[in-house]
């Protein structure tokens, strides 16, 4: 069985070309079925020596730094840092096929934080002592992000949420005092603001809706932020509820009433952006990463000075972003546990979220690096992004997290765009969520 | 399978030295020569091809059968399921997806290669020309075929964003990259612009070798240029062309990279087969992944055995050897004599 596993590698990457003939074939082969163990892999974390840490590139080389730091202090204890390929569907397939095939390669998983149900739920990753995190003195979403039903599965890395990017020229051109925390307040800003005459041909908002993983943060923040929920506690979908209706018509009501340019629909963070920094929307749903090209003053950006942030708006109140980011977990099947935990203690500590930030614009997890007075000089959003992140929630947490976004992704492009109105496309994705569900 | 017309031509060198006639035996020593020469070859050929075809059959048979504890722990166990992989091919919602992108699959390569050809047709008869910068002309034509597929895919997306190039030429606001027969669109004309130089080049290989003196026969028969065109050009290049057509149509029926790029996975409008194959798989779900991709190999294997068995196809080019090919020559010449003489 073991040797099937391994086979199973090579297989899945080959791409068999019968050339002379040219007669070609795309071949999946494999399998990895062994049935898991049931006793609980909570057992210990034993063991010292060299370890691997998998993670996705830092270009920053903030992370290459905690590294050394541990090297030097932990010379029998060495920390190798294996570079993940950029697209995090590679990602997920290499971390997946290694643990499939249970290598002992993979020690330390940096993993994104849609991913830990699944890793946990197939025992690809170990649940953590409480201790592993100090939990309090971070933001409580991004340590339920870690959680898998009540237990702690990662240590979060960094994180991310969303930012209400907004012109504070044309706010004020229209008499606007405060930016629109309600998605009625910025319908009704809208229309002053589209009135002026220096805003003609300008769209009120615009997010994320290609169809894309984009699309599944833009519908789970939409229906957060009407107090509903993609999936419940236990994973159930929860999306035939009438604040999931109140949520996706926001944006289906968007397109319709043409509040959002209609090209809208193949927009991804990049292209919003271009469409907020050429002076095309007057709000936009975004990233923190945003920030530092929207304020350029190179001549790049035409909106520098021009802009202002706050908290994505809600139906009643401030609205609920979703939580990307990253999170730390050891592997099962590594020989040397106990070093992984402690790594990941000392890489996850506040005290190198701290060093980090000096070279890394991601963001910690830890709540009060946000206010120390030196960072938000240099990253003036910490303060609102703080706000986001405090009222954050995380992505559906299920298991099957790949066929649930495609689901959700189907359905909401196709409330968007027309094809379906709200009501069948919420059924429907109800049905093909519980169908992943019961699986 | 195919694979013993890709190591028919292996025995060539020695019928080019000494021609033989088809009955002469040969000697065992030779047959034993011939197999320990081959057998690396055909080592390698089953070890990529023979053995993973075989185990992708294999897995296709079996399912992950995973579902949830209390705790909520996968239970995983693979079920063996015969063809109940293939079965979910026609029905249901992975029918209606499989439908789709065999419907994709099968109009793009249509669609595309056709196009291709046509294209290519005119790009080789304008590079077969004498005139000033020809060579100027055939490295340029080169360049979309060198461009690899995902980076033309970046290229084409950007030009076919929503405030693109395309757009700003056409004066339109068409929305190339969101689902639609726009993206189908957008996708063939990416694809036609990087291949038909291929096809292009092929055949100006195959104009090239046409000997000067038919045409200069045809020209003192009083044959126009449309006439030469359909009775010496085409009928000449047609071996090559087909060769080339089927390149282009079997890399056509595995698309992947260039609507995956260009338009991005899971739109309906241009999932292909490969693409399908390949989205199962990253779902975990490798049973029915391997059903899609023995189906599409299936699909190729079936194209490429008609095109070589009904239009005869020469792939390997054994029949453009020795005194064959200049039985065939001769017979053109004098079919087109022949064509000249009903005149």
């Amino acid at each position: 069985m073991r040797q099937r596993s391994r086979n199973w590698q090579t297989l899945l990457t080959t791409t068999a070309l019968v050339t002379a003939a040219a007669v070609s074939l795309t071949a999946c082969g494999g399998s990895a079925s062994e049935p898991k163990a049931t006793a609980n892999a909570a057992a210990a974390f034993e063991g010292k020596g060299p370890i691997n840490y998998v993670s996705n590139r830092d270009a920053s080389g903030a992370a290459n730094k905690s590294i050394e730091e541990w090297n030097a202090a932990h010379p029998e204890e060495k920390v190798t840092f294996i570079e993940l390929p950029d697209s995090a569907d590679q990602q997920r397939q290499q971390l997946i096929q290694n643990a499939q095939i249970k290598s002992d390669t993979f020690s330390v998983l940096n993993l994104d934080v849609v991913w830990t149900s699944e890793f946990a739920a197939n025992k690809w990753i170990m649940p953590l002592p409480e201790d592993a995190v100090p939990a309090d003195q971070m933001i409580p979403a991004t340590v339920n992000a870690a959680t898998y039903r009540d237990t702690l599965f990662g240590a979060p890395y960094y994180t991310d949420g969303a930012l209400f990017y907004f012109r504070s020229d044309l706010l004020k051109a229209a008499g606007i005092a405060a930016p629109p925390k309600t998605w009625d307040e910025m319908k009704a800003a809208c229309v002053k603001i589209l009135a002026l005459p220096e805003a003609a041909g300008m769209s009120c908002y615009t997010g994320q809706f290609d169809k894309n993983e984009a699309l599944t943060v833009n519908f789970s923040e939409a229906v957060a932020s009407a107090g509903g929920s993609v999936v419940d506690a236990e994973g159930k979908p929860t999306v035939n509820t009438a604040e999931a209706k109140k949520g996706l018509n926001l944006l289906v009501d968007g397109f319709k009433d043409g509040m959002f340019p209609s090209d809208a629909i193949t927009y991804l963070e990049e292209q919003g952006r271009r469409a907020f920094q050429d002076g095309k929307v007057v709000f936009l749903r975004n990233w923190p990463f945003l920030y530092a090209s929207l304020s350029a003053t190179d001549g790049s950006s035409k909106v520098a000075g021009k802009f202002d942030i706050t908290s994505i708006p809600g139906t009643d109140g401030p609205g609920v972003s979703t939580l990307g980011g990253r999170n730390l977990a050891v592997s099962p099947f590594t020989a040397n546990k106990g070093t992984a935990l402690e790594f990941i203690k000392f890489f996850t500590s506040e005290e190198q979220a701290q060093k980090r930030l000096a070279l890394s614009s991601r963001a910690p997890a830890y709540a009060s690096l946000y206010e120390d007075p030196a960072v938000v000089a240099k990253r003036p959003f910490f303060p609102t992004l703080l706000e986001s992140l405090n009222n954050a929630k995380p992505r559906p947490k299920v298991v099957q997290y790949g066929a649930t976004t495609k689901a959700i992704q189907e359905e909401a492009y196709a409330a968007i765009t027309g094809e379906k109105d709200t009501d069948t496309a919420l059924t429907d994705m109800q049905a093909k969520l519980e169908e992943i569900s019961a699986k | 399978m195919t694979v013993t017309t890709a190591t028919a031509p292996a025995p060539r060198p020695a019928q080019e030295l000494k021609p033989r006639g088809a009955g002469t035996p040969r000697t065992p020593g030779e047959g034993r020569m011939a197999a320990m020469l081959l057998s690396p070859t055909l080592l390698v050929l089953a070890l990529v091809i023979v053995y993973p075809l075989i185990s992708a059959i294999h897995q296709s048979l079996f399912r992950a059968e995973s579902g949830l504890d209390a705790d909520g722990f996968v239970t995983e166990g693979e079920a063996f399921v015969g063809l109940a992989n293939y079965a979910d091919l026609f029905v249901g919602e992975s029918g209606r997806r499989f439908l789709n992108a065999f419907g994709n699959t099968t109009f793009f390569t249509v669609t595309t290669v056709l196009l291709e050809t046509v294209l290519g047709l005119c790009l080789a008869l304008a590079m077969n020309r004498a005139f000033k910068g020809r060579s100027l002309l055939r490295a340029s034509i080169l360049v979309p075929w060198a461009v690899p597929t995902a980076v033309s895919g970046l290229l084409w997306r950007w030009i076919f964003q929503s405030d693109g190039i395309a757009n700003t030429l056409l004066g339109s606001e068409i929305l190339w990259t969101a689902e639609g027969t726009a993206s189908k669109l957008a996708v063939i004309i990416a694809e036609v612009w990087k291949t038909a130089p291929f096809i292009g080049l092929l055949v100006l290989a195959g104009m090239q070798i046409i000997p000067e003196e038919v045409y200069e026969a045809a020209k003192i028969d009083g044959a126009g240029w449309w006439r030469q065109l359909g009775s010496i050009t085409l009928p000449l290049v047609k071996p090559t062309l087909l060769v080339a057509v089927l390149f282009r149509m079997l890399d056509a029926l595995r698309m992947f990279d260039l609507p995956f790029v260009l338009i991005g996975p899971g739109k309906e409008s241009v999932e292909t087969l490969s693409m399908l194959a390949w989205d199962e798989s990253n779902q975990l779900r490798y049973g029915s992944a391997s059903a899609f991709a023995v189906v599409l190999f299936l699909y190729v294997a079936v194209v490429a055995i008609v095109f070589v068995k009904v239009l005869g196809t020469d792939v390997t080019g054994a029949k453009q050897l020795g005194l064959k090919k200049h039985r065939s020559k001769a017979n053109k010449a004098t079919r087109s004599q022949k064509a000249e003489a009903t005149r």
